[in-house]
């Protein structure tokens, strides 16, 4: 079973006394696996290429799930630890399920300098997610702070999926994330 | 803002080859920086404007020229005609842009007079203080396009070194002078020199496109808009030291730059610029982007090619340094994107044509990034040897609210501050160094009055102390530590002592640390003690921060004869730390107030005072 836990975190628990969901989630199981295995097809078994093969399962899945990195270990011949050393090494790597959306915060030195902490705790609160916690218990956002996108002339930034926005303001916040349902 | 057309001058005219067989030519900058100001809009935009107008018109993409502070810019060509750049727009002005020049063209612009204004390029100090060499075409070109960087004389270097030997090129490159524009300073030639001396059956060249000082962009800038020159300076290096296998090191966080230069790579493959027998030669070479998945460590050459290797990102001692035992034991040499871009031109027009300006030890140029409170942001390339005051004030027109700049910040998190008395400095590698600071990648941060200085050293080590790998305890444990001593400092628990605390511990990780992301890592530190110990004792002493950002140390009041009693900041307050007394006077509880500063923000009466 693919990281049960987490997928609770997705669903409330009403909806998992309910059948129809139930079933639902038994699907998502499967297509985690499928998804695993189709990924990893793609890749000859190569230890050097365990991180290529980490990045491209969380593409597919959206974050790295226990199964997934046991997967990619067996596949590419490396030790578990070792791949689970090089999930939690790198930033890029999330070992927790994600929201609908993914936002970036940048905290490089022009964006820290242009407030970039203000846009943050800004957004927390519109969009009800606690500190320390990276997703909303809604599941629409998962947060995350990164070093610098390079727009360093357009401070502060912020990445919400693809779309990129710069000089962003505390009061703009609310309008901008009014899009992402 | 209104849109700022600049005409170009007679010698910047486009190669007639990028008209193609069309009348004009238009060029839509898209880089990372105009996708913040939705570019891809306004080539929508422009593009259908052409179909309505009928225009024979060439729609190219571009990169961004460097004047990020005005993006997004578009710019339109006539053959055998005029040629304006268009700054400042957006989805609601492009519409204008076509109009514009074709009244332009019959004298007819008196129309536009009060939406646009039009200024001679040559005398904007941001691009004519410029010497540009690696950015002259950044801004002009497609960088999807191969039939466009050979129009401006693309891949003549490596034709130039092929018809050489391989000791010719390195001798060419040790000859230019060039100096390794990522970090430290260390001669490119010396280095490809040490990789070819060493005997082996199979030797690797490795482009560092990692970038990760935060502040930095050019390595993003230079890629994203000329990628054709990183992968011919990539394979020049690979001929000089015998490899015929290359990677490319790719920041994830810079997926943009990543697209482009695999595209660059494919496109050079189908043309025989890669591959087997290159340009007809018996040289073979081929390159493959690996994408970062980020760690700032990875800037150490040997952190590196572990994570190449597929492991975590940890350097290693050296010796053997790379150009020995590098990526799988063997041969390696990495050189950053913004060196490997010297590198084809140096071998296309000579060593002596490179080495014409600079300093004494430092020739060529070098692009630094301007940012923080800078009015005219963006990247620049100017000689080496060039002053701070010049860059800062000629170029980027000085602070951008008006404020006295106290310092720059250079080199990132390994570099360190330099106070406005030192403007005068010439910047090259040894006057940065002697500064206490390092010229790394070259992102310049302006900071003024408004900037705390320890708030900035502590923004530092929250960054190196989270990069550090954890694998040598003097990084590990002592940035920790000094850390939480500035945390100490900031939050107005700090003790005078604690300065010299600093100081010693800084010397001990620096001469005790693996690799250089420790050993620079007090850089900055260093420096602001060094230069701005009276605001370190401000903070510790008198418990007060000047430039008001250490919010511990602040106290937010209300302004009785300033507040109306409208009750915004009541509402807003997220600790109802906002209380009224007798239904009159409206007062901060000083106990539950957590100073974050949101009342100032939300009082349309200025009303609210901080000490």
């Amino acid at each position: 079973m693919v990281g049960n836990l987490e997928k609770k975190m997705l669903f409330s628990k009403e909806a998992l006394n309910n059948k129809e969901k139930l079933l639902e989630i038994e699907e998502v199981e499967l297509d985690f696996q499928r998804k695993i295995s189709e990924t990893l097809e793609k890749f000859e078994s190569d230890p050097s290429k365990i991180i290529l093969a980490l990045q491209a399962l969380q593409n597919v899945l959206g974050y790295l799930p226990k199964e997934a990195i046991i997967k990619a270990a067996e596949k590419m011949g490396v030790p578990i630890s070792h791949a689970y050393g090089v999930a939690t090494f790198y930033h890029q790597f999330r070992l927790k399920p994600i929201g609908r959306h993914t936002v970036y915060f940048c905290f490089g030195t022009a964006c820290h300098l242009k407030g970039a902490e203000s846009i943050y705790n800004a957004f927390l609160k519109a969009a009800n997610i606690n500190n320390d916690e990276n997703t909303s218990k809604d599941g629409r956002f998962t947060i995350h702070k990164v070093r610098c996108f390079g727009a360093c002339s357009m401070a502060p930034i912020v990445k919400i999926d693809n779309d990129i926005y710069g000089k962003v303001t505390p009061s703009e916040i609310r309008k901008i994330i009014s899009k992402y349902k | 803002m209104s849109i700022i057309a600049y005409l170009r001058s007679e010698n910047e005219k486009l190669p007639k080859e990028l008209f193609y067989e069309y009348e004009y030519r238009i060029m839509v900058g898209i880089s990372t920086c105009s996708l913040t100001k939705r570019a891809e809009e306004i080539k929508k935009i422009i593009e259908k404007d052409l179909i309505d107008k009928k225009m024979d018109a060439k729609l190219a993409i571009v990169g961004c020229n460097g004047m990020c502070y005005s993006e997004v810019l578009v710019e339109v060509a006539r053959i055998n005609g005029p040629n304006i750049l268009y700054t400042n727009i957006n989805p609601e002005n492009a519409h204008l842009i076509l109009d514009h020049f074709i009244n332009y063209i019959s004298n007819n612009q008196s129309l536009f007079q009060s939406k646009i204004q039009i200024k001679e390029l040559k005398d904007e100090p941001f691009y004519a203080l410029q010497e540009r060499r690696i950015l002259e075409y950044v801004g002009r070109i497609d960088p999807y396009s191969l039939n466009e960087y050979l129009m401006i004389g693309g891949y003549e270097g490596l034709k130039k070194a092929l018809s050489m030997s391989p000791e010719g090129v390195i001798n060419e490159v040790l000859s230019s002078g060039l100096r390794g524009r990522g970090g430290a300073g260390f001669p490119t030639g010396k280095k490809w020199k040490f990789a070819y001396e060493s005997k082996s059956d199979q030797k690797y060249a490795i482009c560092n496109a990692d970038e990760g000082d935060p502040g930095a962009f050019m390595n993003r800038l230079t890629a994203e808009g000329s990628p054709f020159m990183i992968i011919e300076g990539l394979t020049i290096m690979g001929y000089a030291i015998g490899a015929n296998k290359g990677y490319i090191f790719v920041r994830a966080e810079k997926p943009l730059m990543a697209e482009r230069l695999e595209t660059a790579i494919t496109l050079a493959k189908k043309k025989g610029f890669l591959g087997e027998n290159i340009m007809n030669s018996n040289f073979s070479f081929d390159i493959e982007v690996i994408l970062s998945a980020g760690a700032f460590v990875c800037g150490e050459e040997t952190a590196m090619i572990a994570a190449i290797e597929g492991k975590r990102a940890m350097p290693r001692p050296r010796p053997p340094y790379p150009a020995s035992k590098g990526l799988w034991n063997k041969p390696t040499c990495i050189n950053n994107v913004e060196t490997l871009a010297h590198v084809s031109l140096i071998l296309k027009n000579g060593s002596n044509w490179f080495s014409q300006v600079g300093s004494e030890k430092s020739k060529g140029t070098k692009v630094f990034c301007l940012t923080g409170s800078i009015a005219k942001s963006g990247a620049v390339e100017v000689p080496l040897g060039t002053t701070i005051r010049k860059l800062i004030f000629d170029i980027g027109g000085g602070s951008s609210n008006g404020s006295i700049i106290k310092a720059v910040q250079i080199g990132g998190p390994s570099g360190g501050c330099i106070p406005s008395k030192y403007f005068d400095y010439e910047l090259d590698y040894e006057s940065l160094q002697s500064l206490g600071a390092i010229m790394g990648s070259g992102g310049l941060v302006v900071l003024t009055e408004s900037n705390c200085m320890v708030d900035v050293a502590k923004y530092f080590l929250t960054f190196t102390s989270a990069e550090s790998c954890g694998k040598c305890t003097p990084c590990r444990i002592g940035l920790t530590k000094m850390l939480n001593k500035l945390i100490e400092i900031t939050n107005g628990k700090g003790r005078i002592e604690d300065i010299d605390y600093l100081i010693n511990i800084s010397r001990v990780i620096i001469d005790s640390s693996l690799c250089a992301l420790g050993q620079t890592a007090p850089n900055p530190i260093l420096t602001t003690i060094k230069y701005f110990k009276e605001e370190y004792l401000e903070h510790i002493i008198e418990k007060k921060c000047r430039a008001k950002v250490c919010t511990s140390l602040l106290k937010y009041e209300i302004d009785q004869e300033k507040c109306k009693k409208c009750m915004v900041c009541v509402k807003n307050c997220p600790n109802k730390a906002i209380e009224i007394e007798e239904g009159e006077i409206i007062f901060i509880n000083q106990d539950k107030c957590i100073k974050c500063g949101t009342c100032r923000i939300v009082c349309p009466f200025n009303a609210i005072k901080v000490s």
